[in-house]
């Protein structure tokens, strides 16, 4: 259960735009062991969503950076040209539910078909053999099989996102990304896809890197935690120590308003923006906002570990302290 | 007519609001009744959260209530006046009494008027024509939701502020008019955690501050614990469980509120090892709702005979807790 899945360093992805560069992911390290879910938690616009893209190379067309290693089991598939990726990567190690996905099935084509389509595709099954492993697919994910031959607008919202979710799975690949995956979904629905995500993570020994906003609801499936800030992940850490308490003056503020059901606390936000990721400053991003600020934070801090899987990219956690 | 008590601004009796799918002209004529038989009190200077799943009919429930919508039946009196009767009938003045915060702050400003503009439209409207009169109101209006310094912002646009900014300005705009309600349709659910707790730090404050009462109308249980005074849980266009915030968080009566309480995770790296119970199957099709109880095709505690032959009634289970289950009948 231990050994390293995915092993990402100093990776990069830049937008190019006309005002200049836009540092979506801006030199991002962490790595993932098989059979964990890593949540990568993060205001909107701090680049979970390119970090994601950058991994599985669904890039736009303006590039303007993107560099790094990405291992995946042992081996930098940054270097694979794109039809290798394609062949060896893209949803045949690493798949992908995309945000609002349940509105992206095709309304012509049959359920069925759509969850087949990446069988006849990356392993050249035949239509009829695609099909049949669609049908197990989807019944893995508590689709009955009759729904197979239906066209999307007959299936519910939650139905329609467990189909999303067996087209990701039907290569079986080693990790999924899951972007927001339950964003659109009521209460109920949502409970409903993290009891399935929790049961096939553990049936199919399946990594996953979720990406949410919805901090209380990342907590329903993460072993591991990354908080993205401005394009650079602040803080990684064990599950059980972030949600308990959080270590970066960022995570800490961002866990103080999350509301809570069961117990009163008292609820703060942060006050101020996230600067722009065009010239980000080169001081710590958080610094403007940050209660802990001191005469160091001028200068851009490294990550400092304080024990083998936690990184805190704070100049509190230096090995000095602070001065 | 339903008696009201001082303290009382809005009472809805016996609210319906259906929607003609198909004339009755030959054959049956169907309807969606999104909103149906709904009947509840909100008092001066309180905040009631209406909760409810996505088609519960919340919303409809909100643009009925702002009269937005013609209710198919029943009544809404506003501060001692009963609305849409035919003697009364100043929808005008209602408007400028009451407000509305959408849901998708950008969806809502026209992105091709400065906030000068999105802010003297409803004054214009409502005929407020002086123009130091106009500026002094959209400055208060600015300040009151902390988009300050007021002279940097008012000739700005939409598209320049960021999200929270944007559903500030549309607070602003619903509360240029001062009015003694607000309705706010799900006003956090596009936006980051700690800007939620910006926006909805705001509005309790105006809500304290100037005696506003709020129908907040969410998805997310967890905030309401904190933003308002009472709860009232919707499923298929009905009420059907309404209590104070805590007691209804602490000792919930009605199956359905039971069930979406359990769905709801709290922060807690333990949820991780733990299914959900969840009750089978989907809310119902509006159109043709289940006989008897809504919930009773979904419930664990469906008594046959009971609850999928008669529609229960709302009991008063404990002093101001109601619940429409024959559990408590």
């Amino acid at each position: 259960m231990n050994s390293s899945l995915l092993d990402v360093k100093d990776l990069y992805l830049y937008f190019r735009t006309k005002r200049g560069p836009v540092k979506a992911v801006d030199g991002i390290s962490f790595r993932i062991n098989r059979g964990d879910t890593l949540a990568l938690i993060g205001e909107s616009g701090c680049g979970k969503s390119s970090l994601a893209k950058a991994i599985i190379r669904l890039l736009p067309t303006n590039i303007d950076t993107y560099k790094g290693h990405v291992y995946l089991d042992g081996k930098d598939i940054m270097q694979l040209d794109e039809s290798k990726f394609g062949k060896l990567v893209r949803w045949v190690k690493i798949s992908m539910v995309t945000q609002a996905a349940q509105n992206s099935l095709n309304p012509v084509i049959k359920v069925g078909q759509q969850v087949a389509e990446p069988l006849m595709i990356h392993e050249q099954l035949d239509k009829k053999t695609a099909l049949n492993k669609a049908k197990e697919t989807l019944s893995l994910v508590g689709i009955s099989k009759a729904f197979a031959d239906r066209y999307p607008f007959e299936l519910s919202g939650g139905m329609r996102q467990r189909a999303i979710i067996a087209m990701a799975l039907t290569t079986n690949p080693e990790l999924v990304v899951l972007d927001e995956p339950t964003s659109a979904l009521d209460v109920l629905t949502q409970a409903g896809i993290m009891n399935l995500l929790k049961r096939i993570r553990k049936s199919l020994n399946l990594s996953f890197i979720l990406i949410t906003h919805d901090i209380a609801l990342s907590s329903e499936l993460a072993d591991k935690v990354a908080v993205m800030y401005a394009g650079q992940i602040v803080e990684f850490d064990d599950a059980d120590r972030f949600y308990r308490s959080a270590s970066h003056p960022y995570s800490a503020k961002l866990m103080t308003s999350v509301p809570t059901l069961r117990t009163d606390k008292k609820l703060e936000f942060i006050r101020g923006l996230p600067p722009s990721l065009i010239n980000p400053p080169a001081t710590c991003r958080f610094a403007p906002r940050c209660p802990y600020k001191h005469g160091r934070c001028s200068e851009d801090p490294p990550s400092f570990s304080l024990r083998s899987d936690q990184r805190i990219k704070c100049w509190l956690y230096s090995v000095e302290g602070v001065d | 007519m339903i008696e009201t008590s001082i303290n009382v601004l809005l009472s809805v009796a016996n609210l319906r609001k259906w929607f003609e799918l198909r004339k009755g002209i030959f054959g049956k004529a169907l309807y969606v009744k999104a909103v149906d038989d709904v009947s509840f009190k909100l008092n001066k200077g309180e905040a009631v959260s209406l909760v409810g799943e996505s088609g519960s009919g919340k919303t409809t429930l909100g643009k009925t209530i702002l009269g937005l919508y013609k209710p198919t039946s029943g009544e809404i009196i506003f501060d001692g006046k009963e609305l849409w009767n035919s003697k009364s009938n100043d929808l005008m003045h209602y408007h400028q009494e009451t407000g509305l915060v959408q849901q998708d702050p950008f969806g809502a400003l026209p992105p091709f008027m400065s906030i000068q503009r999105v802010l003297t439209e409803p004054l214009a409207v409502h005929k407020i024509r002086s123009s130091s009169e106009k500026n002094e109101r959209v400055h208060k209006a600015l300040e009151e939701v902390r988009l300050t310094p007021v002279d940097d912002f008012v000739n700005k646009y939409p598209h320049m502020l960021s999200g929270g900014q944007q559903q500030r300005l549309v607070i602003a705009r619903a509360m240029i008019l001062d009015p003694k309600m607000i309705i706010a349709d799900e006003p956090v659910s596009m936006l980051d955690a700690s800007v939620r707790i910006e926006i909805l730090t705001l509005l309790k404050d105006l809500q304290d501050k100037h005696d506003l009462s709020v129908v907040y109308i969410t998805h997310d249980l967890s905030t309401t614990r904190y933003f308002s005074e009472w709860i009232f849980i919707m499923y298929a266009g009905k009420i059907v469980e309404k209590a104070r915030t805590k007691e209804l968080l602490r000792n919930s009566l009605h199956p359905y509120t039971q069930a979406l309480l359990k769905t709801i995770p709290d922060p807690d790296p333990d949820n991780r090892f733990k299914p959900r119970d969840i009750p089978p199957g989907e809310p119902p099709n509006l159109v043709n709702p289940p006989e008897g109880c809504r919930f009773h095709p979904r419930c664990i505690y469906a008594m046959a005979g009971m609850c999928n032959q008669k529609e229960p009634p709302e009991f008063e289970v404990e002093k101001d807790h109601f619940a429409s289950c024959w559990l408590y009948g």
